[in-house]
């Protein structure tokens, strides 16, 4: 019987991932371990992986990985980059870390347009530590932090990364995606191509991905899926933000 | 050798690139700005990188991401921006990686004073991070000593995997004085990281799966951690057995005992040498490694001989009196003079209140 | 032998290049030398200042609370330094700007600076006839070593170097017919 499809080498088979069932982050990884083998540099790649679910995949990967503390992983890739330039550079990271603990080292170094890749899991909730309001969470979104539901009053409004992201000069490639179906999944996989390739030439590249989390959300994976296309992607609408050639 | 006239940082600057660093992150801060100005020029000359992070937080990490790569490299800040660097420092010796730190001291606590001080020393020698964290401390007295710690803490960084922390101060970083510079080294002479860096494959301490590499400060079980743990005990054994630096001046019939570090054993020789001169018989021991603390000279004070330890700080309450008291015979009285806040301490002041407590 | 020294005055007027010039010229000549500058908030609130101790030996404290000599370029440095020199110490003041004088029995040198710079034709080398004057008083620097230093400090600006050269010369001078 001859194999059509299966695991890259990027990722190991003998173990399993520990995302919840529904979880969108692992669709994401494994697009991510599929290109990168795909795009033959599996063994010059270092992703930083911080803290939260995102980097979950780290124990399932075959690929060089550094740990950073919350928020702070655009600034170990600038350290890592600036030091090693054959080296590709890849930050995974999710709402809470990029978004809230993170802003500043996320801002700067696609301000400095470091030569990374920064692929951002939009979950609108803090998974890890068990679903509170993350600066993504929608307004009305119930959380552990906002049981009557987020509102803009005491919590502020959902942050858009991906257009903020867009505003500043230095990003050559800047989109978002989302993994809530096959055909977008699809879609995500050709901007990660896309994002991985720009760092390959010499950019910076991000890519927000909307994701699911039933976990954080009390949801079935269907309400989950659901939700995402009539209220997340309402407030986070795809498509590419920017592209520099 | 042409001794140049430099001034502190600028010197401290020059060496870290003599020495072999090729990656320098840091904020502006008073008053250690020559630092990472001198570097941003001069780096990019030796075909190294400079970045002026968003904050001595990303500064930190900056210094954590370079140094997995096997660079040498390095930041330096003052008073509260070594508070925000704590928790890199923290992740760089969690995870093993070589990086040096100079702190060029300010007043505090919080926002404090820009004027120089020696209020870091706890901080510095005993918790520069969370989780226990210790970092091998230096403090030079003077520009040149300052040139050849800072020469050397990339040496010692590298040695031991850790953080080497220059403990300096506003004096120090800010005067001028003469000063040899140590030769450029070569980069192909220095050590060996190819395997554990994160830029390689392979098998190594931090690998996993066959060739995987991994870098990082976090341990999947409590048992793993641990183990750790008594990893980074052992070496702190190791340190404190061959490791301690200190400087005995006009020690051997020493009846009255200076210890001070840094800016304020400068001001204590001065004393010295002035109680000397009426016939008393000053000495002064100066720790050069703060960590580890050199233990053994203050425990060797015979107290039939010694009638006093008297530390000058420039720090309010005394922070070194603390390891100073802990190994000395509790038989010879310890006290403590000491300015703070900016307020550099001067010799005649010094004299005059040693001279009470006589 | 240690000398202790203080200048101080406004910003602008060259307190941190005489004592520079000082320094590198003892360091220059195998001498140890520390210079110290005030900075940040002490530098606030009409002086600018910084301490220079030349010695043939190792040079303990950096700093210190009195001095051999006394460079005082305007009124308020005079006000807040003229209590920190040592018994027998000596100060030269820049009279062009300081109107009080020291009492009874304490050696200082009035210095008309401005007027002498004016009289040479160019009134910013009033700082090289301060230094000129302090060459003189402390006695422990060679006046042509100085002078290399000070155009090493004008490279470039060749054409400023009679001038500067005349003024220390004035400065000399003005110690010695006082």
């Amino acid at each position: 019987m001859e194999k059509i499809f299966g695991l890259p080498s990027t990722v190991l088979e003998q173990m399993t991932h520990q995302f919840c069932p529904g979880c969108g982050h692992g669709i994401v990884d494994s697009l991510l371990m599929h290109e990168l083998e795909e795009m033959g540099v599996k063994e010059n790649t270092a992703i930083v992986w911080p803290v939260g679910c995102s980097p979950m995949a780290g124990s399932v990967s075959t690929i060089n990985q550094v740990s950073a503390a919350h928020g702070r992983a655009a600034a170990v890739a600038t350290g890592l980059k600036r030091s090693s330039k054959d080296t590709f550079v890849i930050c995974y990271q999710g709402d809470g870390d990029l978004a809230a603990i993170g802003t500043a080292e996320t801002i700067h170094a696609a301000n400095r347009g470091e030569n990374i890749t920064v692929i951002f899991g939009n979950n609108s909730i803090y998974g890890m530590t068990g679903g509170q309001m993350a600066p993504t969470t929608m307004l009305g979104q119930l959380s552990t932090t906002t049981q009557s539901g987020r509102n803009s009053e005491q919590h502020g409004n959902p942050i858009r990364m991906a257009e903020i992201i867009a505003g500043l000069e230095a990003p050559k490639f800047v989109a978002r995606y989302s993994v809530h179906d096959a055909k977008h999944v699809m879609q995500t996989k050709q901007g990660i191509k896309k994002a991985l390739e720009v760092n390959k030439n010499g950019g910076y590249s991000f890519i927000e991905v909307v994701t699911m989390c039933p976990t954080g959300w009390k949801m079935t994976p269907e309400q989950s899926v659901k939700k995402i296309v009539e209220e997340n992607l309402k407030v986070f609408p795809l498509g590419v933000l920017k592209e520099v050639d | 050798m042409k001794k140049e006239f430099l001034k502190g940082n600028e010197a401290m600057a020059e060496a870290a690139v003599r020495a072999g660093c090729r990656f320098f992150a840091g904020y502006p801060i008073t008053p250690q700005n020559e630092i990472p100005e001198h570097l941003s020029r001069r780096l990019f000359e030796v075909g190294g990188e400079f970045v002026q992070a968003e904050s001595e937080v990303a500064a930190s990490y900056m210094v954590y991401g370079s140094s997995m790569t096997g660079t040498r490299c390095m930041t330096s800040s003052s008073g509260c921006g070594l508070a925000l660097k704590a928790e890199g420092i923290g992740y760089i010796t969690g995870a093993r990686l070589p990086a040096v730190v100079i702190n060029v001291g300010r007043g505090g606590p919080g926002l404090g004073q820009i004027l120089p001080s020696q209020q870091d020393y706890l901080s510095a020698t005993k918790a520069p991070s969370n989780g226990g964290a210790r970092a091998f401390v230096l403090a030079p007295s003077n520009v040149q000593e300052a040139v050849d710690l800072v020469y050397e803490a990339f040496d010692i960084a590298d040695k031991y995997r850790c953080v080497c922390y220059v403990l300096t101060d506003g004096v120090i970083g800010n005067m001028m004085e003469g000063v040899v510079l140590p030769e450029m080294r070569d980069l192909s002479s220095l050590p060996d990281k190819s395997d554990w860096v994160v830029t390689k494959r392979g098998p190594g301490p931090n690998t996993q799966f066959g060739n995987k590499r991994i870098i990082t400060s976090w341990q999947n079980t409590g048992e793993e951690l641990e183990a750790t743990n008594q990893v980074f005990a052992d070496m702190l054994e190791g340190w404190k057995a061959n490791e301690t630096r200190y400087e005995a001046y006009q020690m051997d019939d020493a009846e009255v005992v200076f210890a001070a570090y840094g800016t304020s054993a400068r001001v204590a020789k001065t004393v010295v040498n002035k109680m000397r001169a009426e016939g008393i018989k000053a000495g002064l021991l100066r720790p050069i490694t703060l960590f580890p603390f050199p233990e053994k000279p203050f425990e060797a004070l015979d107290a039939a001989k010694v009638k006093k330890v008297i530390c000058l700080e420039m720090s309010i309450p005394g922070q070194l009196i603390e390891d100073v008291r802990a190994f000395v015979d509790k038989k010879i009285p310890v006290e403590h003079f000491g300015r703070s806040g900016g307020v550099i301490l001067k010799p005649e002041e010094a004299y005059e209140a040693s001279k009470k407590m006589l | 032998m240690e000398k202790s020294l203080l200048i101080a005055g406004f910003g602008g007027q060259g307190v941190m290049l005489i004592g520079k010039t000082l320094c590198l010229t003892a360091n220059d000549n195998g001498m140890n030398a520390t210079f110290f500058p005030a900075y940040g908030t002490a530098q606030r609130g009409g002086t600018a200042n910084c301490t220079c101790i030349i010695s043939d030996e190792e040079i303990g404290s950096p700093v210190c609370e009195t001095f051999d000599n006394l460079i005082v370029m305007n009124e308020p440095s005079y006000q807040k330094f003229a209590p920190t020199l040592k018994e027998g110490g000596e100060i030269i003041l820049n009279s062009s700007m300081v109107t009080s004088r020291p009492a009874d029995g304490v050696k200082y040198y009035a210095i008309d600076s401005i007027k002498i710079a004016n009289d040479l034709g160019n009134t910013k080398v009033a700082n090289m006839v301060i230094l000129g004057a302090y060459i003189a008083v402390a006695g422990n620097l060679d006046v042509d070593q100085v002078k290399e230093q000070v155009k090493h400090a004008l490279h470039g600006k060749e054409a400023l170097f009679d001038i500067n050269m005349k003024a220390i010369d004035a400065g000399i001078a003005a110690v010695k017919s006082a």
